[in-house]
């Protein structure tokens, strides 16, 4: 048994790990793994998704029982101190010794911390481990609760450095980015290019400062400020350094190893170093006189390393590294392959730049034209995985290579069918998985789902960037074999949700028991239940009341369940206009049942911590008072936004309250595949927002506008015209039929703006169908429609009338108790629920 | 928090010690949960009425601690019978109370007996 030592756990630490325990020939090693950081290795290349859920855990490469059931001794929060080679032991900082046969230096690197006078002042940090984030999320904390407006900046525009932009903006502070270049990412972008991502960047809010030079950071005790030169200054309250990575290679160089000038340990393509038993990979490796600070080379560094150990010699490192990348910065779709900036001399470049669209793209073609050498892709980078690959297998080229980049005119893309690639093309680079390992898992092996190929191949697990590409491949070599490659409700339908209504609607299904008697099998489920509660609500307008038991919790009961089990409850007001009488009869309500109070994004008012028997109480009143059901809890019409128009404002066109409120009048209660909203505004200032709707309206000259199929939400989406200059009956008949047609066809939770996308022929196609009425079935539509629109009721009125209905509203079968395990907690002078977990 | 969580352990149907009566069937929704109260104890109920089969668990989701699994959909995976919490949509199995996605949480369960229109758990 021989005695592999690895010193640092991260990344690559781990991927060495992992490779090497999956070969037979690990048996007669003895795996121990040091790392200095409290947890087990994690995913430093999504760093900044831990803002979004502040979940440690989620990024972890593995749990850290892995380790142990694979025969690794994993110690952690124990630095490496020294390496005596003579002895070939290893001390560490607690004073321990451990003896080795190998060792696997994978320590990494850390930021580089300019010699900037001030720069130990309170309020820097830097940005590289989970804790940094930590102690930039309480000091951004406290910074807001001192400051409304308080400023974050960071030093450094490259790709790190525009992460942690994100990361700063995230945090609610006001983002800065300073760069010493002239332009951002200078590694990776042409100087045309960093200026449409600059645009595009500062258009999302990010203030960027280029050709800065900072000479020292201001304050006593902590940040106030960043001098740049004589009367220039900027004004921050806390700054994050990425001013690049300096290899951590204290160890080698202190126990002699041959280190590089500006740092890093010499390694040859075995990847060992000057010492035959020690290897070094990762960002401390200087291969080539690089440091490549990507995470795919560092991978095949640690199967190179592998391979060696385990004596399969022959395998090296490539003595060209592929740097290409592509990535999504706040939103902002980067790539950069190959050779991006070129000499003249080698080749032609050709460039289509959109700069009022944000776009850039720029190809390097030899210069017989015949093969792609490199290219840079700002603010769309869809195109990217298979210029790559064309650019990596040296594939042909069109004729005329500007077809590859220009917007595609009809007929499509110009690269033809994903399964042209040669089987040796690598689509996953980060776990090393080239297309004919994604075919063959299918052809050959058992694999049927996109889900099967990623726990076989491991493809998509690492950056997730080639996701695209290989949903692609798995469905087109699914289609090859003749598999229907079919999106089915659940395992208990196997229909579309389409071809679900259909059969429905022409069998006449009474209620769900049946539907799944007839089509389905089982029992149904979370998924099916809901999604067939929607189409007996798009057939018949029939309310949540009665088939209570197969709607989501929050439509059963009618109210949006919250936090500690309690439920929250939101009365229409439709087009945001409320009289002083309804505001207090709503005030009235909540302060008799103590109840939470918050304005919503949609003009309403949120009445939170109702426990269940209070529900129907509370609604007896509200509806007494002339209120009813603001359906906040359904997939169905939310709210539709205005701007108090002409009525009042100086600037406005129409009336866009009255518009606002007959339309929302008109569809309350409409269920659809997801929630609906819309918005209204009496000019193109556009304060009600429409165009972040699933259909808006802006008044202009001589009618209003009408766009589609926008959101705000996780993916913002700009709603696009439908139609221009149009009068108040032909918004009304128009909408009809969008509304009517995307609640027929789109599928289970997909909203307006997805649905669009995958529409075949786009928006031009939903212009025919709803404009041109091309397939013939506009009437149909509007009929439909008013026929839901003449069958509405308030939901809560019915279930308040009846006594049958009522009796969900209790807490126990058995007992009239309420539960006792709700407590709450004062909070500004109101309360919260109280957190357990 | 812990202490009512604890509260919660298996029972098998050779162990009952007490057949404690909830009510009677049709107080019971169809193809559904309900809650019941037994001492400190809240105790969802599921009746399975496509195939007249009973289920009972504790309400408590293990995931964020709400008393919730009696409001989930029921329903089942690969022909276990299962609820989904209605907060975050955690499938637990119905006869063994294991989290259905290999997730460290896991439920107890109660044996369920109707007898003459009436459903009695076992504790």
């Amino acid at each position: 048994m021989k005695n592999i030592i690895v010193v640092g756990n991260g990344m690559v630490g781990y991927k060495f790990c992992e490779k090497f325990v999956e070969k037979a020939e690990s048996k007669d090693f003895k795996i121990t793994v040091f790392g200095e950081e409290p947890r087990p290795a994690y995913d430093r290349v999504h760093l900044s998704e831990f803002f979004e859920n502040q979940d440690a855990k989620a990024l972890e490469m593995a749990p850290a029982e892995w380790y142990g059931e694979n025969g690794i001794d994993l110690v952690t929060n124990e630095r490496v101190a020294d390496i005596n080679r003579t002895a070939k032991t290893i001390t560490t900082a607690k004073d321990r010794e451990f003896s080795y046969d190998y060792l696997v230096l994978a320590t990494g690197s850390s930021p580089f911390v300019p010699p900037i006078k001030g720069v130990e002042k309170e309020g820097v940090f830097v940005y590289r481990t989970i804790e940094d984030l930590e102690g930039m999320l309480a000091y951004a904390a406290k910074l807001r609760e001192l400051k409304p407006n308080a400023r974050g900046a960071v030093l450094g525009g490259g790709l790190l450095g525009l992460e942690a932009g994100k990361a700063v903006m995230d945090m609610g502070l006001e983002p800065h980015i300073v760069e010493f270049a002239p332009k951002l990412m200078p590694r990776q972008l042409d100087s045309r290019s960093s200026q449409v991502l600059k645009l595009k960047l500062e258009s999302i809010g990010l203030n960027i400062h280029l050709s800065k030079a900072t000479n020292q950071i201001l304050g006593d005790k902590y940040i106030i400020g960043m001098e740049f030169g004589e009367d220039d200054m900027l004004d921050v309250d806390m700054l994050v350094i990425s001013a690049g990575i300096r290899p951590r290679d204290e160890l080698g160089r202190a126990c002699g190893l041959e280190v590089g000038v500006r740092g890093g340990i010499v390694v040859d393509n075995t990847m060992k170093t000057s010492d035959e038993n020690i290897y070094a990979i990762g960002e401390i490796a200087l291969y080539n006189q690089m440091i490549y600070g990507l995470v795919a080379p560092g991978y095949d560094m640690a199967a190179v390393a592998v391979e060696q150990i385990i004596g399969h010699t022959d395998t090296v490192m490539p003595a060209d590294i592929d740097m290409s990348t592509k990535l999504k910065l706040i939103g902002v779709d980067v790539a950069s392959f190959g050779e991006p900036f070129m000499p003249a001399a080698k080749g032609h470049s050709i460039i289509f730049e959109n700069k009022t669209q944000h776009l850039y793209k720029r190809i390097n073609v030899s210069l017989d034209g015949k093969s792609l050498l490199g290219g840079i892709l700002v603010g769309d980078a869809a195109d990217y995985n298979m210029l790559h690959q064309v650019y990596l297998n040296g594939m042909a080229i069109p004729e005329d290579p500007s077809q590859l980049i220009l917007p595609a005119s009809e007929g499509g893309s110009s690269f033809g069918s994903v399964l042209d690639l040669p089987d040796d093309a690598q689509v996953c680079s980060c776990e090393s998985v080239s297309k004919g390992d994604i075919c063959c898992s299918i052809t050959e092996g058992d694999c049927t789902t996109f889900g099967d190929v990623v726990t076989k191949t491991k493809a998509t697990s690492g950056c997730g960037g080639c996701k695209p590409m290989v949903t692609d491949l798995v469905n087109e070599t699914l289609k090859s074999l003749g598999k229907e490659v079919k999106e089915v409700v659940c395992e208990h339908f196997n229909f579309s949700r389409q071809e679900l209504y259909d059969l429905i609607k022409i069998n006449k299904v009474p209620n769900y028991q049946e539907a799944l008697d007839l089509f389905g099998e089982g029992h149904g489920c979370e998924t099916c239940k809901p999604l067939v509660a929607s189409i007996f609500a798009t057939i018949t307008m029939e309310t949540a009341n009665r088939q209570p038991t197969i709607q989501d919790t929050n439509d059963r009961f009618l109210a949006n369940i919250q936090r500690n089990g309690t439920y929250s409850v939101v009365p229409r007001v439709a087009g945001g206009e409320i009289t002083p009488q309804q505001l207090i009869v709503i005030g009235e309500v909540a302060k008799k049942y103590d109840l939470y109070t918050k304005i919503t994004g949609g003009q309403r008012i949120d009445l939170f911590g109702a426990q269940i028997h209070e529900l129907p109480l509370i609604w007896k009143e509200l509806i007494d008072a002339g209120f009813e059901s603001g359906h906040a809890y359904g997939k169905s019409l939310r709210t539709v936004k205005s701007c108090v128009g002409s009525t009042w404002c100086r600037y406005g066109m129409h009336e866009s309250v009255t518009f606002a409120i007959d339309i929302e009048n008109r569809y309350r209660g409409l269920r659809s595949p997801h929630k609906l909203k819309g918005g209204v505004s009496g000019c193109i200032r556009e304060c009600a927002e429409a165009r972040g709707k699933d259909f808006g309206l802006i008044a202009v000259d001589g009618g209003w506008n009408l766009y589609v199929c926008g959101n705000g939400g996780a993916t913002p989406k700009h709603a696009v015209l439908l139609a221009e200059q149009l009068d108040d009956e032909t918004v009304v008949k128009y909408l009809d039929r969008f509304l009517m047609y995307y609640i027929r066809t789109a599928g289970p939770l997909v909203r307006t703006a997805p649905w669009l996308d995958k529409l075949e022929g786009g928006i031009d196609y939903l212009k025919q169908v709803v404009i041109e009425d091309s397939l013939g079935i506009a009437e149909e539509l509007e009929q439909e429609m008013q026929g839901l629109v003449n069958r509405y009721e308030c939901e809560w009125k019915e279930a308040i009338e009846n006594p049958e209905m009522m009796k969900r509203f209790k807490h126990f079968v058995n007992s009239d108790d309420t539960d006792d395990n709700i407590e709450f907690v004062p909070m500004r002078g109101q309360k919260m629920p109280k957190q357990w977990v | 928090m812990q202490d009512i969580l604890n509260q919660y352990v298996t029972v098998t149907e050779d162990a009952v010690k007490e057949w404690f009566r909830v009510g009677e069937t049709t107080d019971f929704p169809e193809n559904s949960g309900a809650c019941i109260k037994y001492k400190s104890k809240q105790i969802a109920v599921y009746n399975f009425s496509r195939t007249g089969k009973w289920y009972a668990t504790q309400n408590l989701c293990p995931h964020k601690m709400e008393m919730v699994l009696s409001l989930g959909m029921i329903g089942d995976k690969d022909d276990i019978p299962k609820v989904a919490c209605p907060m975050h949509k955690k499938n637990f199995s119905l006869e063994d109370g294991r989290n259905l996605a290999g997730e460290d949480l896991k439920i107890a369960t109660y044996p369920v007996k109707i007898e003459e229109g009436n459903v009695y758990i076992g504790f």
